[in-house]
């Protein structure tokens, strides 16, 4: 450990502490003894791959989880958290990596979930709704308090997650990872907010893979790796090459895209048209031909339709007009299983919802869209199957105990491994990805990139979607912009980032 | 990381791991102990192979009931369905006039049982239709079912109950009751017809696709079906599958009784579920195995038995029965909310 705290130049009084924190499951140790100090009205950043422990440390600091060993500081105090509730009732909120809403209650009732305001007639509805309108006015969104959140997109979601925590006013806040479905601006606002509330002796811990990102908002930098704590810094102190350096122990590069030979066409939209339930068309009159060994990157804000435009011609949305050819076959009419048997295959944006089974084991849900390729007859065969269970662990680089682990036992970002690997492995000639980098460290990232390139060399047509406009720079042969659900612009990779942000109708930030 | 870096799932050795997780075996063993003790009449073979014929309908029931619940659904209208297909192959064995021909049909025992187990599987199969296609919720389709086949049967009979089902000689239709009443190797035959559902089914779910693709869509259907899952196919097939098994423990129980009446198996769908529950399996779907479920139809059929053999009032079967159900609830939740608890 290369604790540097003596010189640190940072005066401010330590709110919330860990002291010799550790947390094991069984035989897998999350955290072997981290300190980690949170000073009143600052932002300490906490970096680390992918199972690290960050989300651990952080369940442990808001009382979600009980530590095995070692204690929590509180304003000098030892205290023990019997529960989130008790930590949130002495000023520690959390928002959680996974998101935690009830899809079925409005946007209100997730909000206040748990802690209803009382009126004179029971719950206070009015009031509750007024505070909600102040936090999403606050936070620049117009979502209506009154939507069920299952109608919000993920972006959304997470927004509503956000606002709860911040509705509980709390002298501590937690934020695992809340900007991995959020656009830029929506970021920025975040940041914003984030401003105020430091200002205001508010003290902030925040997570994320967005490097760059979490460098513009931090004060601190604590790099956590395999469980211990490796690296502590101010922010006058550091840079990226450090954070990596310290996250990984070498530096990764993203590359620039692979110099693949293309082929024919492999998927073409054909002026594809996607209604909502309303009848209003979310994909409009969409064209887009990819060829084999290309790598295409659609990039646009949250809600201009490429959630759907994928989705679509993986067959899990109908569309209401236009033609999917896939090897100049026309697919639009059959199920998602045969699509994925000739070599389309999705991954879908929302790991929880859309990408893992929670009762399955790790291997179970990484064989589970390519099942076909080793049933023998009737049955499956077993050894087939493991080999292609290890065969995938290795080549997404899942940190798991094996492929009979639980899901629920692995960290976020190795869990999107889970549903990135399981779709690699059904060796496809289409692969659509839908901000498959959510919650994945930059060298799961880089792993994915060369995979990616990789199969582009041999021949893989690749649709890569994002809102992150360095990753469309660093792996696209063309970058298609997508704005309320047309093909604004299209580049090639030489392009600038203001050029493609100015397409999506995207206010670009000084 | 490969597997070999260290054993997968192992929490060290606990005694109480163990015993919540092997709890309905350990329940059987305790039940048949207790019973043992209390009664020179309960450990004996004649005694096991009689609850185990009993145990047989149940049984059979409960591999659908499973199945149906793995899908993360429920099917009430097994009680049902087992009894119209007892009245229908009842009235198959009176023989089927047909007027325009002026003649009366007499099928075979086999007949009787393939279009038994058909018509089974079409009620089975109209459950679901109705959850896959028009998006009926389990427990409203297979309500509704319930009180049509049960009232589609008494209107059948008109409330009455067949009771001659041993065919004439003369008309080649003898031989129902060799379900009921025949051995093989001294075992009774409803015996090894649940021995072989229970291994056909544990070997569809084990080692099949189609039981990963059950698992799969009981535990997220959205996931499995962008996987490529053909999720309105599996719900359609396990409830199929319920019906026609519905249809064998409807001939086994007609063919033990040597009647056939409308009011047959009435609750019967309860005491599926309660065998599925005490077995291991989540009510939420995705979880669960035949080898449980089998457990906990045991443990129901030697508890109830073992009380009459000891003279406890039917009352208090009832009782027992039901503490036995929230007792194994109540371990389910323990078992389950601990893991792999999300958040
Ligand atoms: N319930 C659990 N059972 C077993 N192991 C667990 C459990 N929860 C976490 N772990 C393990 O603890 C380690 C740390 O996980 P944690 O979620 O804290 O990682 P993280 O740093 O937040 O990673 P990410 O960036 O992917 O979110 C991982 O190896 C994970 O597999
Ligand atoms: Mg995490």
């Amino acid at each position: 450990m290369t604790r540097q705290t003596e010189g640190n130049p940072d005066a401010q009084e330590v709110v919330l502490a860990a002291r010799n924190v550790a947390k094991s499951y069984g035989s897998v140790h999350a955290l072997k003894g981290v300190n980690f100090d949170i000073h009143r009205g600052q932002v300490t950043t906490l970096f680390g791959e992918n199972g690290a422990g960050k989300s651990t440390l952080m369940k442990i600091l808001s009382g979600v989880i009980q530590p095995t060993t070692g204690q929590i500081i509180l304003d000098g105090q030892p205290v023990h958290f019997a529960n989130a509730n008790d930590a949130r009732d002495r000023g520690i909120s959390i928002i959680h990596q996974e998101l935690s809403l009830a899809p079925n209650l409005s946007v209100r009732d997730n909000i206040f979930m748990g802690r209803e305001l009382r009126g004179p007639m029971g719950v206070d509805f009015a009031e509750e709704e007024r505070q909600v309108r102040r936090l999403m006015e606050e936070l620049e969104e117009e979502i209506d308090p009154l939507t069920p959140v299952e109608e919000l997109r993920l972006g959304q979601q997470q927004i509503v997650e956000i606002a709860r925590a911040l509705s509980v006013d709390s002298r501590i806040l937690i934020m695992d990872e809340p900007t991995s479905a959020l656009s830029a601006s929506e970021v920025e606002v975040l940041f914003k907010v984030i401003r105020d509330l430091t200002a205001r002796g508010v003290s902030i811990v925040y997570i994320s893979h967005h490097l760059e990102e979490a460098l513009t908002i931090t004060d601190h930098a604590v790099v956590l790796r395999d469980g211990t704590m490796t690296a502590y810094a101010p922010r006058a102190d550091i840079d990226l090459e450090w954070i990596v350096r310290n996250m990984v122990g070498e530096n990764y590069d993203l590359g620039s895209p692979p110099d693949s030979a293309r082929g024919q066409v492999a998927l073409s939209i054909r002026n594809l048209s996607v209604p909502d339930q309303t009848g209003q068309d979310l994909v409009r009159n969409l064209s887009l031909d990819v060829k084999a060994g290309e790598i295409v990157c659609i990039y646009g804000l949250m809600g201009a339709g490429r959630t759907e435009l994928l989705e679509t011609c993986a067959g899990r949305l109908r569309a209401s007009g236009g033609e999917i050819v896939l090897e100049g076959q026309e697919i639009s009419h059959l199920p998602i299983g045969e699509r994925i048997a000739r070599g389309l295959a999705l991954v879908p944006e929302d790991r929880q919802r859309d990408g893992l089974v929670q009762t399955m084991s790790v291997g179970q849900n990484l064989s589970l869209a390519s099942i076909r390729n080793f049933t023998r007859g009737l049955f499956t065969s077993s050894r087939t199957e493991r080999r292609l269970i290890d065969d995938s662990i290795r080549s997404v680089t899942v940190k798991t105990s094996g492929g009979g682990a639980p899901i629920g036992s692995l960290s976020g970002g190795n869990q999107q491994k889970v549903v990135i690997g399981k779709m690699l492995a059904t060796n496809p000639k289409v692969i659509m990805l839908d901000e498959p980098s959510r919650g994945i460290d930059i060298g799961a990232k880089a792993e994915v990139f060369r995979l990616l390139a990789e199969g582009a060399r041999r021949g893989l047509a690749v649709i890569y979607s994002t809102s992150e406009v360095s990753e469309c720079l660093s792996i696209a042969h063309r970058i298609i912009v997508m704005h309320k659900g047309r093909i604004s612009a299209e580049f090639d990779s030489t392009v600038s980032k203001e050029k493609i942000m100015a397409a999506s109708g995207e206010s670009v930030a000084a | 990381m490969s597997a070999t870096t260290t054993a997968p799932k192992q929490d060290g050795f606990s005694i109480g791991r163990l015993l919540l997780e092997g709890r309905a075996f350990f329940a059987l063993i305790a039940i048949i102990a207790v019973f043992s003790f209390l009664s020179p009449n309960y450990f004996t073979v004649s005694n096991f192979l009689i609850m185990s014929s009993q145990v047989a309908i149940y049984g059979i029931l409960s591999v659908g009931m499973l199945l149906v619940i793995l899908n993360g659904g429920i099917d009430l209208s097994v009680g049902s369905i087992l009894a119209l297909c007892g009245v229908c192959a009842g009235a198959m064995m009176q023989g089927v006039t047909l007027e325009w021909a002026g003649v009366i049909l007499y099928p075979p025992v086999w007949a009787v049982v393939v279009l038994t187990i058909a018509i089974g599987a079409a009620v089975g199969a109209l459950n679901g239709v109705l959850v896959a296609f028009f998006k009926v919720p389990p427990f409203v389709a297979t309500l509704g079912v319930m009180y049509v086949a049960r009232g589609v049967a008494l209107l059948m009979t008109n409330g009455l109950t067949y009771n001659n089902l041993r065919g004439q000689e003369a008309l080649g239709n003898t031989g129902f009751n060799w379900l009921g009443f025949n051995r093989l190797w001294g075992i009774p035959i409803s015996v090894i017809v649940l021995a072989v559902v229970a291994v056909l089914a544990g070997l569809m779910l084990s080692r099949s696709a189609f039981g990963r693709w059950l698992y799969a869509s009981g535990g997220n259907e959205r996931a499995a079906e962008l996987s490529g899952v053909p999720v309105r196919l599996v719900k359609i097939t396990v409830y199929t599958i319920s019906g026609a098994l519905s249809a064998v423990a409807g001939l086994v129980l007609a063919s033990q009784l040597t009647s056939a009446g409308p009011t047959a198996g009435t609750t019967y769908e309860l005491t599926a579920i309660a065998a599925v529950v005490i077995g291991g399996a989540a009510l939420t779907g995705g979880r669960g195995g035949v080898r449980g479920t089998m457990l906990g139809a045991f443990v129901i059929g030697f508890l109830s038995a073992g009380l009459v053999i000891i003279g406890v009032s039917s009352y208090w079967q009832t009782v027992f029965t039901g503490a036995v159900i929230v007792l194994a609830v109540l371990m389910n939740s323990i078992q389950y909310g601990r893991g792999g608890r999300k958040s």
